[in-house]
């Protein structure tokens, strides 16, 4: 007794269950997936700052074990007697199975007790999101870190790789060094040349006790040693070298825009639009890594194109023909009135069954390359049909072909398939 | 309970009030808790509380959540069962629907106690008392923890078991892992064995054993299932109509670790694992209301020996005494609250009785209990916790007061009546039966189906039969097939499960179900 010992572990960090927590979120990625794409198809694209709320059914995660059932005879002892008395029946409750023993626990909350509900956290919600679209762990951490940095150039230091060698301030730093180390030096071999030279113009005496033979000799031996000395300081030394130095500094904020173009034309089903909106969402992701502030601007067609809220935009329905071009103008107007290039980054995403009108189908190319094309940094078209392609995607592949480095366009036929569009948007905005 | 000045309990202040208060303030520092623990042991030992050395660690809300989900061990396995404990405790935690763990405490040597670092200073004192004093004498002390598990080794246990799990894991994949350690803890609670003394595992044995286990085993194994008859065709007759096992097995995993005929070696490692941790588990399920009530009534009497040495001030005994109070309120029957008796309550009722028994005895207590109705009482309690468990505690030592104090009932539910039928309540006729039932309601064989291994078809399809002995016509619950399904992967072939009434089959469980007739499976 008297031995305790007493340890502070509150530093040891937490997030010990962290490992059997995604061991659970593991087992149950059905059921999170489930319900990850029912907020997916409830939240706004601009709301992914949150985790989610999930509901797995009780007996899905039960660990069974043997236990008595009911029936058959049983007898408890309970507290709190009040008017009992030995031999007393008490009815049971009709109905039931008659077991009512305080084997059933009420649930304080009103929450049913046939379901476990636990929370995901944001990035748990962005991984469960990820993995329906089949996104790869690099792009899925490049789209999670939501602070981007870029290196600045913050002077010099002594260490460094040598890859980050910086030749003329290392050679500057050597230089001085040898003048500091040999200067000294070099001046009392100058004096001592001088005096040599003065002694051997001299004639020398015959008497061997004034002869300036030993002092000339002992001179040249003194004057080699210090030129050796010299010699022996290094050209270059590691405390020459000097490495460039880079700090991580948050990139400047910046503004974009982005804008959503979707088909809402009978032919585009709820399931069309269901994808469209994750492809919308992961261009969101993107941006909201580069940049501070984004607008999104959601302009829906058939025949005639409309901004609208976002709500309008991917639950309302419409029927009729399509007109894509009307879509286009709409966006080239609204961005001459409200978003002008210089001051943003302008982001296009297009989604659509392909369908148009074939007279409109040359139009939009000719909107696209004149009109928008050189004023936005990227435009995506994504094309969601399982069907051979019709006239628009002919017309897009020729823009493709003229605007590599803007424009990018994908065939998608389920969700899986949204990411494939996604990489080429981020191989190149990456470099 | 809440008035000071009036315990009938509390130990004799025959010493003067002499010192200062240790503190004033509820807030805490190291220094004050090792005071408070250094004076605390002073009043442990004037009590002769023997316990094993302390090791106290303060720990975060967020900690005691993860120490929570892994039901008490500093170091486990992975497993998703665990996860999701911890998501149900951070959930009500944050909600404010549950205040967290009073206390953690682990029967390990040294004996490991955790603090939350929210707590108040008093709650500290509390927590201290009642787990490093009380708790851990009772680990130390009590005949089950002294049989059934070892302290000092139980640590280094648990980091084998993790890392052999893990080894496993990355070897054969976290699913296959996952698949063999849900069949396990299916069948933890058939994992023990509750009559003979197991051998107290050792780290560093088991990894010694390990090896020659795997060589061994499978010759083992192999011997058993050899098909190759006999040459002797009379000893062939005979052991046919022999059982195997001869006599029935409690210890269904240990049963299965030995002889499953497909598993691995390293899943037969994992069920040993989980086996053992089941063994470690079981004194403590079998001595909930004794270790509880024991630790109670030990924080209770020490911090009232520490007021009556004037260590504590009157704020302090009133913020422990009403965090003492809700630990040990019994919500009655009708109660929404209620959910059974609190082991905390009857626990701390019958060891403060007891001491009442011996200090004040009444007549009614000299004709009850005439071995302690004046005797020494720490010596009795003493005694009490050394060599019972709550099932022959309570048969032994429940009183008629602690009945009376509870107002103690028992009720008949027979699913072939339409009434339930009030057998017994606290009054004289009623306290030997009432007793009784209550001790029963501990026997965990009476809690849990009696479930035993009965046979094994060894010469023909190699079922395993498991035979299910009702009590009361009990019949077994819902999950029944569920669990048979972890049997079943275990054993790798036809599994059986019989409910056996007095020599009559009453219900059959089979997995995989059988198969059907075609008429029969055309009506599904």
């Amino acid at each position: 007794m008297g031995m305790t010992h007493i340890v502070d572990r509150r530093l040891n960090g937490k997030n010990k269950s962290a490992v059997n927590r995604e061991r659970f979120l593991r087992r149950y990625r059905h059921h999170i997936k489930k319900a990850v794409s029912d907020a997916v198809h409830r939240r706004s694209i601009t709301d992914i700052e949150r985790g989610e709320n999930v509901s797995i059914p009780s007996r899905d995660i039960d660990e069974p074990i043997f236990h008595h059932g009911q029936g058959g005879k049983r007898e408890m002892v309970h507290p709190g007697n009040q008017e009992f008395v030995a031999g007393d029946s008490i009815p049971k409750p009709q109905g039931g199975g008659g077991q009512g023993q305080g084997q059933g626990q009420a649930s304080p909350d009103g929450e049913g007790m046939d379901e476990f509900a636990f929370q995901i956290t944001q990035e748990e919600f962005l991984d469960f999101l990820f993995d329906d679209l089949e996104l790869p762990n690099l792009a899925r951490k490049k789209l999670k870190d939501t602070e981007a940095f870029k290196y600045v150039r913050s002077g010099f230091t002594t260490q460094g790789v040598p890859a980050k060698l910086d030749v003329v301030r290392s050679l500057r730093g050597a230089h001085a060094r040898r003048l500091g180390l040999a200067g000294a030096r070099r001046k009392k071999i100058r004096e001592m040349e001088e005096q040599l030279a003065d002694l051997k113009s001299a004639p020398d005496d015959l008497d061997a006790a004034f002869s300036h033979k030993d002092q000339i000799e002992a001179l040249e031996s003194e004057i080699a040693r210090l030129k050796a000395n010299v010699r022996r300081i290094p050209f270059i030394d590691e405390i020459d070298l000097r490495f460039r130095q880079h700090q991580k500094q948050p990139k400047p904020a910046t503004s974009a825009v982005m804008f959503c173009l979707m088909d809402v034309s009978g032919s585009m089903t709820q399931m069309h639009k269901d994808i469209a909106k994750r492809f919308f969402i992961l261009l969101y992701l993107f941006l909201q890594k580069n940049y501070k502030k984004i607008d999104v601007v959601f302009i829906r067609h058939h025949t005639s194109a409309k901004e609208v809220d976002e709500e309008e935009f991917f639950y309302s329905r419409e029927t009729g023909g399509t007109i894509v071009s009307s879509a286009l103008k709409l966006m080239h107007k609204i961005i001459e009135s409200r978003y002008s290039p210089t001051e943003w980054n302008i982001y296009a995403a297009q989604a659509s069954d392909g369908d148009n009108w074939n007279d409109d189908s040359p139009v939009c190319s000719k909107i696209l390359a004149d009109s928008i094309l050189p004023l936005v940094q990227y435009y995506a078209y994504v094309e969601i049909t399982p069907q051979d392609h019709q006239m628009l995607w002919y017309e897009y592949e020729k823009i493709m072909e003229r605007f590599p480095q803007s424009f990018a366009m994908q065939q998608i036929a389920d969700a899986g398939e949204i990411y494939p569009v996604f990489r080429q948007l981020f191989e190149r905005k990456a470099a | 309970m809440t008035d000071i000045a009036d315990r009938p309990n509390a130990p004799d202040s025959d010493q003067p009030r002499a010192s200062e208060p240790i503190s004033t303030s509820s807030e805490w520092t190291f220094d004050l808790i090792r005071q408070y623990d250094e004076e605390i042991a002073k009043c442990a030992a004037e009590f002769h509380l023997d316990t094993y050395p302390n090791q106290v660690e303060v720990i975060s809300a967020e900690q005691m959540m993860d120490a929570y989900s892994s039901v008490g061990m500093p170091v486990g396995y992975h497993h998703w069962s665990f996860g999701k404990q911890f998501l149900s405790t951070s959930k009500g935690y944050q909600r404010g629907q549950m205040g967290l763990a009073y206390e953690i405490v682990i029967n390990s040597n040294p004996c490991i106690a955790y603090l939350m670092e929210e707590n108040t200073l008093p709650m500290q004192a509390l927590v201290i008392a009642h787990a490093c004093y009380g708790h851990n004498s009772f680990f130390k002390g009590n005949y089950l923890f002294q049989t059934w598990t070892d302290a000092s080794a139980i640590i280094d246990y648990l980091v084998f078991a993790r890392h052999y799990v893990a080894e496993c894991e990355e070897r054969y994949g976290v699913d296959a892992v996952e698949e063999i350690l849900d069949s396990c803890h299916a069948l933890m609670n058939y994992g023990v064995d509750r009559y003979k003394r197991p051998a107290p595992i050792s780290a560093v044995e088991e990894q010694r054993r390990q090896q020659e286990r795997e060589e061994y085993q499978q010759r083992r194994i192999n011997d058993l299932w050899r098909t190759i008859p006999r040459p002797d065709g009379d000893e062939d007759a005979v052991s046919l109509k022999k059982r195997y096992p001869e006599d029935p097995q409690e210890n269904i995993l240990y049963f299965i670790e030995k002889n499953a005929p497909l598993l691995e070696t390293w899943q037969r490692e994992i069920v040993r694992i989980v086996r053992k941790l089941a063994q470690y588990f079981y004194p403590q399920r079998q001595t909930q209301v004794m270790n509880e009530g024991w630790a109670t009534f030990w924080h209770y009497t020490l911090l009232h020996r520490m007021y009556d040495k004037g260590l504590v001030n009157d704020g302090f005994m009133l913020e422990f005494l009403q965090s003492h109070s809700a630990v040990v309120y019994q919500p009655p029957f009708n109660s929404p609250w209620y959910s059974g008796i609190n082991p905390y309550t009857l626990g701390f009722s019958m060891f403060t009785d007891l001491r009442r028994i011996c200090e004040n005895p009444t007549d009614e207590d000299r004709e009850w209990f005439p071995d302690y109705a004046g005797s020494d009482w720490l010596e009795t309690l003493h005694f009490a916790m050394k060599n019972f468990k709550d099932e022959s505690f309570i048969q032994q030592f429940l009183s008629p007061k602690v009945m009376r104090d509870l107002k103690l009932f028992s009720i008949e539910n027979d699913d072939q009546e339409d009434h339930y039928t009030v057998t017994a309540i606290h009054d004289d006729p009623g306290y030997r039966p009432l007793r009784e039932k209550l001790a029963r309601q501990y026997n965990l064989s009476y809690r849990e189906p009696n479930i035993q291994v009965w046979n094994v078809d060894v010469r023909g399809d190699r079922s395993l039969t498991l035979r299910h002995i009702p009590v009361d016509r009990v019949p077994l619950g819902q999950e029944t097939e569920e669990v048979l399904r972890h049997v079943h992967r275990l054993w790798g072939f036809d599994v059986h499960l019989e409910s056996v009434d007095d020599g009559t089959v009453v219900e059959e469980y089979h997995c995989p179900p059988p198969v059907v007739d075609d008429q029969s499976s055309g009506a599904h």
